[in-house]
């Protein structure tokens, strides 16, 4: 039994096939890198796993159960995680208090929700930014918050969406560190990014996609000497 | 940590309050500010602090006021037992309402409301044999003093703020928050937002309906055009809301006050100080006037929610420290 299955699942946007039979499997415990140019189906892939657009073909199976079906806060229930690419904080809430709202998943007296929301946000090192208004950090920090608010549901995978995109080079050595520590804790990791220098050092494995469909599997040595990967990335002429 | 007094103090000055006002129509407006303080929370917890904008209150509002009146021209039970039953049947019928609109975001749901209150309306309106129509329902009252009413309608917006109080600072109250701020975000956190935006509604739909029901009491007489009035209850409502402050648990009592003092001035003319001087100088456009000033209380509310909206858009409560500031600036030392 795979820990994570994707199954030849599809996704139309009007009659273009945006994820066309894309199927995947993630073990226990791994980082596994998706990979693949702009408007490939990256996100779109994260939005079936996550519920919030419906399958037209295929089926998502966690634990060995079909999850696909299932609504967005059920997944969530089962242990599926989430980050958004375009982050969505709680705007008007604390940092604190964006985590708390989500430890309440299953820590129920509030206080329990503090105290692991200050734990969450002690292990992401939001720590200093705990009392601010979500919407005045800084955008590191709230690529952090959308990590910190997701492990405080206390998942067994997560979807990590390009959460290092747009960070200066001591930030992304930080996000490294930091994805590295979430993997190291047990969770396992399904990571969108398009530094490759991020992608090609933390994962156990990649998926390389381009317009909606697999192109490559492997470990990131295999993938990145794929032709298929060199031309989706490159262009038809390039010649390593 | 130091235990806030303001609350106590308030609650204090409120139970002597009728004692040292003697005047039966200030009573009155203190009654009516009350009911409203209940209405506002209600208001307030659904669409203040939930994000779901209830532009339909008086749905709820004469649905309770209707099961009061009910309960005594029909089954001649006394409309006392309207408090609970009014409030509870509001949420039998926010219940189903809920649960089909909430699948509609954004405005979709604002205008759901907007047709319950309408449909309301019209049913009250047409089943006669029920509802007597546009009669109306006479119900006897229990009191002459206003003095008991008060005291109901006072515990009743004391229950009103302490729910929305309880509410807010419990699981529930960060999970309403989370879906206002962003329902995606909200879903992805694990959170049933289907759910918990009826259990807001129920809970608000629960407040409004109570205090449906103080209003049949009260005045012992309702008419659809009244209790389901889109000016009079819905928008009152909003303005309650805004004018006190969106999402604020004072907020609802400090519009309530605004709201009920700006609607008795524009209905009495300046409380009569129109009349006295047209009255008192024979000036014979002021009877003119006065007939305009009353009639112009629907765009007076219109303007003051623009006012509002412009200096202080999160309500008085929400911009209390920089309406502090602008007030007392000039008392400050410089430090
Ligand atoms: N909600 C939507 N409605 C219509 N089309 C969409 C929607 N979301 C995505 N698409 C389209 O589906 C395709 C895949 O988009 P997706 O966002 O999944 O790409 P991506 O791999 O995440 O790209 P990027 O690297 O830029 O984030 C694109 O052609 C995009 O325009
Ligand atoms: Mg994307």
């Amino acid at each position: 039994m795979a820990f994570f299955k994707v199954q030849g699942i599809v996704k139309f946007f009007g009659g273009l096939a945006a994820v066309n039979g894309v199927s995947f499997e993630v073990k226990e415990g791994e980082i596994c890198g998706l990979i693949g140019p702009n408007g490939s189906g990256k996100t779109t892939i994260f939005n079936l796993i996550n519920g919030y657009f419906a399958l037209a073909k295929g089926e998502i199976q966690f634990q060995g159960e079909k999850i696909s079906g299932l609504k967005t806060h059920q997944i969530c229930q089962r242990g599926v995680g989430r980050t958004f690419q375009v982050v969505k904080p709680l705007k008007r809430m604390t940092v604190l208090d964006n985590v708390i709202a989500s430890a309440f998943l299953r820590h129920h007296p509030r206080s329990d929700a503090v105290k692991l929301a200050e734990e969450t946000i002690e292990f992401c090192g939001l720590t200093h930014y705990k009392d601010k208004i979500a919407k005045s950090l800084p955008i590191a920090s709230r690529k952090r918050l959308e990590i910190t608010r997701a492990l405080a549901t206390q998942p067994k995978l997560i979807l990590l969406d390009e959460t290092a995109a747009g960070l200066n080079p001591h930030e992304l050595e930080e996000a490294i560190r930091l994805i590295k520590k979430i993997r190291d804790s047990g969770i396992t990791i399904i990571i969108v990014e398009h530094i490759m220098k991020v992608i090609m050092t933390i994962s156990d494995h990649i998926v390389a996609i381009n317009h909606g469909m697999v192109i490559a599997k492997g470990t990131p040595a295999e993938v990145v000497s794929n032709p298929e990967v060199i031309k989706a990335y490159f262009g038809e002429d390039y010649r390593a | 940590m130091k235990r806030p007094s303001g609350p106590f103090l308030l609650l204090g000055l409120l139970l002597i309050l009728p004692l040292m006002l003697r005047d039966a129509y200030y009573q009155h407006l203190m009654i009516l500010v009350l009911m409203w303080v209940a209405i506002g929370s209600g208001w307030n917890l659904i669409s203040g602090f939930t994000g779901q904008v209830l532009f339909g209150a008086a749905a709820f509002f004469g649905f309770g006021a209707y099961t009061a009146a009910l309960l005594s021209s029909k089954l001649g039970v006394s409309a006392w037992w309207g408090l609970p039953l009014g409030g509870i049947l509001s949420v039998a019928i926010a219940f189903p309402f809920g649960w089909i609109c909430f699948r509609l975001r954004g405005p979709y749901f604002a205008l759901a409301t907007l047709a319950l209150n309408e449909i309301f309306r019209h049913v009250a309106t047409i089943w006669e044999s029920l509802t007597d129509g546009m009669i109306g329902i006479l119900v006897m009252q229990t009191f002459i003093s206003k003095l008991p009413y008060y005291y109901v309608a006072l515990a009743i917006a004391i229950l009103s703020i302490v729910t929305v109080d309880l509410v807010m600072r419990s699981r529930w109250g960060y999970y309403f928050v989370s879906i206002r701020e962003d329902q995606d975000a909200a879903e992805s956190m694990g959170i049933d937002t289907l759910y918990y935006k009826m259990l807001s509604l129920c809970i608000s739909a629960f407040l409004i309906g109570i205090a449906g029901a103080l209003y049949t009491n009260y005045m012992g007489f309702i008419d659809p055009k009244v209790v389901f009035s889109l000016h009079e209850i819905s928008i009152m409502a909003i303005l309650v809301g805004i004018v006190g402050g969106v999402g604020t648990i004072y907020g609802p009592l400090v519009g309530a006050f605004i709201m009920v003092a700006v609607q008795e001035i524009f209905r009495t003319g300046g409380f009569g100080v129109l009349h006295f001087i047209g009255q008192s100088t024979g000036w014979p456009f002021m009877s003119g006037v006065i007939k305009y000033v009353s009639e112009a209380h629907v765009l007076s509310f219109g303007i003051l929610v623009i006012v509002v909206i412009l200096f202080l858009p999160n309500g008085i409560v929400g911009d209390w420290s920089l309406i502090r500031k602008s007030l007392f600036k000039s008392k400050k030392p410089a430090v």
